[in-house]
């Protein structure tokens, strides 16, 4: 388990996979390649999981069924990130002409 | 959380791309990053609580910005148009800071992009509460007040309306808003994120704006209407002149368009995207749109309520709640005037001074408006402008938009000025066409034959020109000023 809050960085443990918590308060049982994530640059990393490695794309934000959890993915890595037994999956934005 | 993010993302993903150009000079996305960790260093070293940059566009934005970010200060983007004691004030107001001003920018610059990386960046501060940026307000109407953006509007504004890498590498951005104009922090964010390098032009200048569009290339560009305005009437005064080919997109916001202006536009580039953006410094930049689509559907449709759409600032963005209410607060329904209401991420809604923003979340923009059976805003005025004769609301821009279809009308502006009848009355100051000639009887009639009588100008003066700001606003309050006796 995981105590997140927005604006907090978190980092894979068995992948290079780093996001940033856009929404999200409380504990979490957060995981990407299959390991629980850390709070800190983890000093050794170990092998993803096999079947936990479907990756994280760079500016893709990862999102859980009922959105009470989203993440942006500010580095990619090979793990897949998992809240408790089920895989995030990648919040669809609208296409919107450039405004600024 | 922490706009810092949106550079590092961009320096991880593509180092070596052109993040931007100024004066035919080009920096890349690894050299802009590097150069605001130095800054951040050196603004981290100064003690100072803020930063403060006092000039014209150049590459010491983007460094300021950022490296303010990421040493965890406020940036502050202040004026330089205005006089030496409103700046003074100002500057008062936000003490101590770091100035970076006309005099040391260059040496800022070299000094930040020549520097040493620390070894070992400090951490970027996470607090999505912390204030990025502050900007005074242009102020048309008393002394200028402090909007608050914290970190998590600006980002929330940026993650919800541009994809990351979203722009190709050949894609261009002239940026000719200045740097103190919410469009002009949310130009550097936006561009940033999606990959699309930005080039710079200072100070507008129609011919300059032209000359850029084709020697970089630009294939995106955001204007004022007044910019867009002097590009028209440059391109039809210079026939010579060609329309930039490889200008695909053009977002316009910032104050009203006219739709004669629009249209001439759309003519002129047949082949560019138009965009309309609505939007406040205290929404974090744009809150609804006008599409290309619905810009071509306006211009075509034999629908009349499709083709006003023209003249509407579109739809509200998907993370922008909007309601229109009433003077006590009350939603009103589709159809009905009063006043825009917007709630979202992005919406601070907060000065130094106070907040206007309710407990749940609804800030009130004091802009006037209607929503029509699409959702499409129609906006006509600052609710603060608008005139009550006798009880009735009277919005200027209702008998501005009749008065300027007279042929000789080349600019209107309508305000309230007292009367002891009615409380207020309908006063218009006009500027007249060189070569025509119209009377004060001819105008009123005008406006009768078109509008309720109580629309009609009780005195109407005839002005050479009409008071804007530099961004294009019309100063209402200096035209007021004119039938105070």
């Amino acid at each position: 388990m995981i105590n997140i809050k927005p604006g907090a960085k978190l980092f894979s443990v068995a992948c290079e996979t780093e996001v940033m918590v856009i929404r999200g308060t409380g504990e979490f049982d957060l995981c990407c390649g299959g390991s629980g994530m850390a709070t800190s640059t983890p000093e050794a990393r170990h092998e993803s999981a096999t079947d936990m490695d479907g990756g994280t794309l760079i500016g893709k934000r990862y999102v859980n069924e009922d959105g009470s959890i989203e993440l942006l993915c500010t580095k990619p890595g090979r793990g897949s990130l998992m809240v408790g037994n089920s895989v995030l999956g990648i919040k669809q934005a609208q296409a919107l002409p450039s405004s600024d | 959380m922490n706009l810092f993010t949106i550079l590092d993302m961009a320096c991880q993903a593509f180092p070596q791309r052109t993040a931007l150009t100024f004066e035919g000079v080009s920096y890349s996305y690894a050299q802009l990053h590097r150069a605001s960790l130095v800054a951040a260093r050196l603004f981290g070293n100064s003690q100072c609580q803020a930063v403060a940059l006092q000039d014209i566009s150049s590459p010491a934005i983007p460094i300021a910005l950022f490296g303010a970010a990421a040493a965890g200060l406020t940036y502050v983007p202040l004026n330089y148009r205005l006089s030496a004691h409103e700046l003074s004030e100002l500057r008062d107001r936000i003490e101590p800071a770091y100035f970076i001003e006309t005099e040391n920018r260059d040496a800022f610059v070299r000094a930040c992009l020549d520097g040493e990386v620390p070894p070992s960046p400090s951490e970027i501060p996470i607090n999505p509460d912390a204030v990025a940026v502050k900007l005074f307000t242009s102020g048309t109407t008393g002394k200028p007040k402090a909007a608050l953006l914290r970190h998590a509007h600006l980002l929330s504004y940026i993650l919800g309306s541009v994809e990351f890498a979203g722009a190709g590498e050949e894609q261009a951005q002239l940026v000719a808003v200045p740097p103190y104009h919410i469009a002009g922090i949310s130009a550097f964010l936006s561009s940033i994120y999606a990959g699309r390098r930005i080039v710079l032009l200072p100070n507008f200048d129609p011919e300059q704006w032209l000359y850029l569009a084709h020697s970089e290339s630009i294939t995106n560009a955001f204007v004022v209407p007044t910019m867009l305005v002097r590009i028209v009437d440059h391109l039809e005064e210079h026939p010579e002149f060609d329309v930039p080919a490889r200008l695909a997109s053009m977002a316009y916001g910032g104050g009203k368009m006219p739709e004669a202006v629009i249209r001439r536009a759309m003519t002129l580039f047949p082949a560019t995207d138009f965009t309309n953006a609505y939007g406040l410094t205290e929404t974090s930049s744009t809150i609804c749109l006008l599409d290309p689509e619905d810009h071509r559907s306006a211009l075509l449709s034999d629908d009349a309520e499709v083709r006003r759409r023209l003249t509407s600032v579109g739809r509200p963005l998907p993370g922008i709640e909007l309601q229109i209410r009433d003077l006590e607060g009350n939603p009103l329904l589709t159809g009905e005037a009063g006043e825009v209401y917007v709630k979202g991420d992005q919406v601070s809604g907060e000065y130094e001074e106070k907040t206007v923003i309710s407990g749940d979340g609804w800030f009130p923009t004091r802009d006037a408006g209607y929503v029509d059976n699409g959702g499409y805003l129609f906006l006509s005025g600052r609710a603060d402008d608008v005139i009550v004769r006798g009880g009735e609301n009277i919005s200027p821009g209702e008998v501005e938009d009749v008065l300027l279809k007279h042929p000789a009308v080349s600019d209107a502006c309508v305000v309230g000025m007292q009367s002891e009848d009615w409380g207020e009355e309908v006063a218009a100051v006009v500027v007249i066409k060189p070569w025509l000639k119209v009377s004060v009887d001819q105008l009123q009639m005008y406006v009768q034959q078109r509008l309720r009588s109580s629309r009609v100008p009780k005195q109407i003066l005839f002005h050479e020109e009409l008071p804007y700001n530099e961004t294009g606003k019309l100063l209402r309050r200096v035209v007021r000023e004119a039938f105070r006796k």
